[in-house]
């Protein structure tokens, strides 16, 4: 291809023209605005929360650790072991082993009970899937978020552990915080 | 023997030997210090807290630091040559160290049965030694990144090279107008002739040359180009780790010193201040931080310019600038 002037030159885009004495003056009194600018961040103060301390404060619809309930009245828990919210599950982390309820060791309100309910917290996505699926509303999503842990295995909730209640609660986010 | 001021007295050996144990011991415990407030003070002027786990309020994150630097390897690259990599970062130490010497904390003072001078040395040629050694840390610079073998350390060297060249003379050009009004190059002298005015207020100017020509001088933003970590990763100092690294760091923070007790004591009056002379170093130290602190103000303020920019800005508007300064000045102090 030839080389044509007319359409092959590209117009190089540039800044403004210094323009002598008086840009000099424009350059200093701008520099002066920008330190302006900087201090005025000085005096406003830090706005970092500091973190293990200071928690940063949750929507109430924030999905965290999950929880299982039991009836307040009766102390019986919610679940029935029904399976849905396995079914729901789309990280495949929760494992339920369902068993009869009998007269003399009645667990839940229903015909059946959880044996077993684990989930796992290094698959779980927090997608709140298995609070829809759930028709008693046995499980739900908390507020907590410091879930961290050393070993794998720890991170397997077991039911004792989602039926307790969390050791430290989590700050909620007040309306129009 | 480097040719003395017109001094009426003799120090005697011990004095030049405590004297520069003490300096040697602020500049030692001053520069930790400045990195802390430097982070703290860039942390507060982005909205945020800078460091504050190590110790109360972080105080003792710069032991932290020094005590990580010093336990890490030495390492050399390849393509390195040991020797002189461990040479740079020295002559970086001893020059920054060596013009700490001329800045005054205090006139001539008796005491102890002897006359001594509140300065490390008072030197008849005063402002040109410390340009000297200035100068002398570009040879650090330069060894240390040809020395690392690596090409970024190189261009980091390389463009040390050409801004301290072009700006040292605009450095020079500016000073010298307030050594025409003084009369003397001896920084006591100087000081001593701004009883009155603040050389701040006559040479303005040469004021702005000066603080614009320190930046780049010890490689502060926005002048920052020779370790530029966007582009160079760290410039002459990629290579260098654990307390060689740390050396050149701490040349950095006493060349800021140096400059900035340079300007205190040409500019703003020394260890002049109200109060008995006892107060005069405070004094001293007083004018040096608030210039620091500029210095820190101004990192958290500029982008670091293009090179063709820091280059045309250096060589077509600031040294112009500087010779008509001069010029002025000149012809001024020949009228009155």
């Amino acid at each position: 291809m030839s080389y044509r002037p007319d359409k092959d030159v590209i117009a190089v885009q540039r800044g403004p023209d210094a323009g002598g004495l008086g840009g000099v003056l424009r350059t200093f009194g701008e520099t002066l605005r920008g330190l302006k600018t900087t201090f005025g961040r000085l005096v406003e103060g830090p706005v970092t929360i500091q973190y293990p301390e200071e928690k940063t404060p949750v929507y109430p619809r924030f999905r965290g650790r999950h929880k299982l309930h039991r009836f307040e009245d009766t102390e019986l828990e919610k679940c029935v072991g029904c399976s849905l919210c396995v079914a729901a599950c789309p990280a495949d982390c929760i494992r339920v082993v369902a068993a009869e309820n009998t007269p003399d060791h009645r667990v839940s309100a229903g015909e059946r009970y959880a044996e077993v309910y684990e989930i796992n917290m290094t698959r779980c996505i927090f997608c709140g899937y298995c609070e829809v699926a759930c028709p008693f509303d046995a499980i739900t999503l908390g507020h907590d978020y410091e879930m961290s842990d050393y070993n794998r295995s720890d991170l397997i909730f077991t039911k004792e552990m989602l039926l307790a209640d969390p050791v430290e609660r989590t700050p909620l986010r007040r309306e129009g915080e | 023997m480097l040719p003395l001021a017109d001094t009426q007295f003799v120090e005697t050996t011990g004095v030049w030997i405590i004297k520069s144990l003490v300096i040697f011991a602020f500049v030692l415990t001053v520069v930790p210090m400045l990195l802390l407030l430097e982070r703290k003070l860039l942390g507060r002027f982005q909205n945020r807290y800078g460091p504050n786990r190590v110790g109360p309020y972080g105080l003792l994150q710069p032991l932290a630091d020094v005590l990580k630097l010093i336990s890490k390897e030495q390492f050399y690259p390849a393509t390195g040559v040991p020797g002189l990599m461990a040479l740079a970062p020295v002559i970086m130490i001893v020059t920054a160290l060596a013009s700490m010497a001329i800045i005054p904390f205090g006139n001539v003072e008796e005491g102890f049965g002897s006359k001594f001078g509140l300065y490390g040395i008072d030197v008849n040629i005063g402002i040109l030694y410390a340009f000297a050694f200035g100068s002398l840390t570009f040879y650090g610079l330069m060894l240390g990144g040809w020395a690392s073998g690596s090409r970024y350390s190189f261009l980091g060297a390389m463009r040390s090279a050409a801004q301290l060249i072009s700006y040292e003379v605009s450095l020079a050009l500016s000073l010298i107008g307030v050594v025409m009004m003084a009369g003397s190059l001896s920084l006591v002298d100087i000081v001593n002739a701004q009883d009155g005015v603040w050389f701040v207020v006559p040479q303005f100017v040469g004021f702005l040359i000066f603080t614009v020509a320190g930046f780049a001088e010890t490689n502060r933003a926005p002048f920052d180009l020779p370790e530029a970590d966007a582009e160079l990763v760290a410039g002459y100092n990629t290579e260098f780790g654990g307390m060689r690294f740390g050396s050149f760091f701490m040349a950095e923070y006493m060349a800021m010193l140096v400059i900035a007790g340079i300007a205190a004591a040409m500019f703003f009056g020394g260890w002049m201040g109200p109060g008995p002379s006892a107060l005069d170093p405070l004094w001293m130290v007083l004018k040096m931080l608030a210039v620091v602190v500029f210095f820190i103000w101004i990192r958290a303020t500029m982008p670091r310019l293009r090179y063709d920019q820091l280059m045309s800005f250096g060589w077509k508007i600031l040294l112009p600038l500087a010779t008509l300064n001069l010029l002025v000045t000149a012809v001024l102090v020949a009228l009155v």
